[in-house]
């Protein structure tokens, strides 16, 4: 199969003003991904799964990612050259910028055709709010069907196109997206002998107010 | 045995005993029920998770379940006397539970069968799963474990029948089923917006002990 950089260059040329960003991943496994616009998501994953140099017939998995709103300080390094001709000073600048929240989607593709994988694909919301839509691909891949609904489910991502959108491990009532980073559990306390740890902090929300002891009256 | 209008006229559990190893056998209704209800515990056909692959080996030729009167397991709540709650019950399932219990004619007793059934076990920090079924119905008897061995159930199912043979069948003591006016129903918890609601039968499950720790000086 051809590099995700060729493989992101023609769909560049084949999808004309689509965004199709390679998404590096720097940790050990180097799964790099291709993230792609939500205007032709539907689009490129048709043709992902056509294309006979790449049949990727096979979504194995769809998972869903929560970015939330963060503050990131870049560093920038400069070094300046001492007027008083000196070794040049490094000096270091630091911005403070905030990262929108966002949620994630991911698929990880394969073929069973041709036996190679896996293609990632990443989609990005606009916020965690109320931009939350994106084109679901299960007309493309059946098996994202119950992944998407999952993803629906415990992060609030909406797929437009998805043919059963409903929550599928909560509840139909349920109201909260239990995997979002901001979720809190609901507090059901209950008594136990040694809390510790974050159990420890929930516990002690209920303990009562320590009630000032009177202190003993002193002996004249 | 612990009958007292039995044991009144002066024979004790040693003489009885000695007298069924000569053969004779001395009797009082209460013992012959209880014996006889104890022997056919007759369990509910259902499970909930991995525990349940224990309950069914348990039920299976090498575990045998059978020698103790329990192989018949119902698929229908109305014909069960005891319900195994075998593994997690997670808050979307925990109103049906419930509802199982309630559709089950007494007598019957309820086996909370490891840890998730227990307290919640493993998830018991989350956010899905009840901590524990003994809050909305009665748990007669606990199994720790995760899961439990078939010969833990046994070993339950054995003591369940201790507990169902020293039932009186009168007076104030007697089981649910012979008072008249006992409620043999728990109130079935709805799927709220965030949580079950109730999160408990206060009748089962009283609040918490308001804990106060000592402030360090
Ligand atoms: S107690 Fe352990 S084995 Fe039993 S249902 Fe829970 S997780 Fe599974």
């Amino acid at each position: 199969m051809e590099t995700l950089p060729q493989l992101r260059d023609r769909i560049a040329a084949l999808f004309p003003g689509a965004d199709v960003v390679l998404v590096t991943n720097p940790s050990p496994s180097a799964q790099h991904a291709l993230r792609l616009d939500a205007p032709h998501a539907r689009a490129i994953a048709t043709f992902l799964r056509d294309d006979p140099a790449l049949q990727l017939d096979q979504c194995t998995n769809v998972t869903g990612i929560d970015w939330p709103e963060k503050e990131v300080v870049d560093v920038t390094r400069t070094t300046v050259p001492d007027p008083a001709g000196g070794a040049p000073r490094a000096v270091e600048e630091k911005t403070k910028r905030i990262e929108p929240g966002r949620l994630e989607v991911v698929y990880h593709l394969y073929s069973i055709a041709l036996g190679h994988g896996p293609v990632v694909l990443r989609l990005v919301t606009g916020n965690r709010t109320d931009a939350v839509t994106l084109p679901s691909l299960t007309p493309v891949w059946r098996s994202a069907e119950f992944q998407e609904r999952e993803v629906y489910d415990l992060f609030g991502i909406v797929f437009e196109g998805h043919p059963d959108l409903r929550r599928i491990l909560m509840w139909d009532g349920f109201k909260d997206h239990p995997m979002r980073r901001d979720y809190r559990e609901p507090d059901d306390y209950e008594w136990e002998p040694t809390p510790h740890g974050d159990v420890l902090a929930k516990a002690k929300q209920h303990y009562p107010a320590p009630t000032p002891t009177p202190s003993a009256p002193s002996t004249p | 045995m612990s009958d007292p209008t039995f044991n009144a006229p002066g024979i004790t559990d040693m003489e009885r005993d000695e007298l069924r190893r000569h053969g004779i056998l001395l009797t009082g209704l209460e013992e012959l029920y209880n014996w006889g209800r104890s022997h056919s515990v007759w369990p509910l056909n259902f499970g909930l998770a991995c525990c349940a692959i224990e309950m069914i080996a348990a039920s299976m030729a090498k575990f045998d379940i059978a020698r103790f009167g329990s192989e018949v397991f119902r698929p229908s709540p109305r014909q069960a006397d005891l319900l195994i709650v075998s593994g997690t019950v997670t808050k979307k399932m925990a109103p049906q539970v419930v509802r199982l219990w309630n559709q089950m004619p007494e007598p019957k007793y309820c086996i909370a069968m490891g840890a998730c059934a227990i307290s919640g076990g493993p998830f018991k920090q989350g956010y899905n799963v009840l901590k524990g079924i003994d809050r909305f119905i009665p748990v007669d008897i606990y199994i720790p474990g995760c899961p439990p061995r078939p010969e833990a159930l046994l070993h339950g199912l054995v003591q369940l029948q201790e507990k169902i043979r020293n039932q009186a069948i009168s007076g104030p003591a007697a089981p649910r089923h012979l008072q008249a006016e006992a409620d043999c129903n728990c109130p079935i918890p709805e799927c709220g917006a965030h949580d079950i609601e109730p999160t408990r039968n206060d009748a089962l499950w009283p609040k918490p002990p308001e804990l106060l720790r000592p402030t360090k000086t």
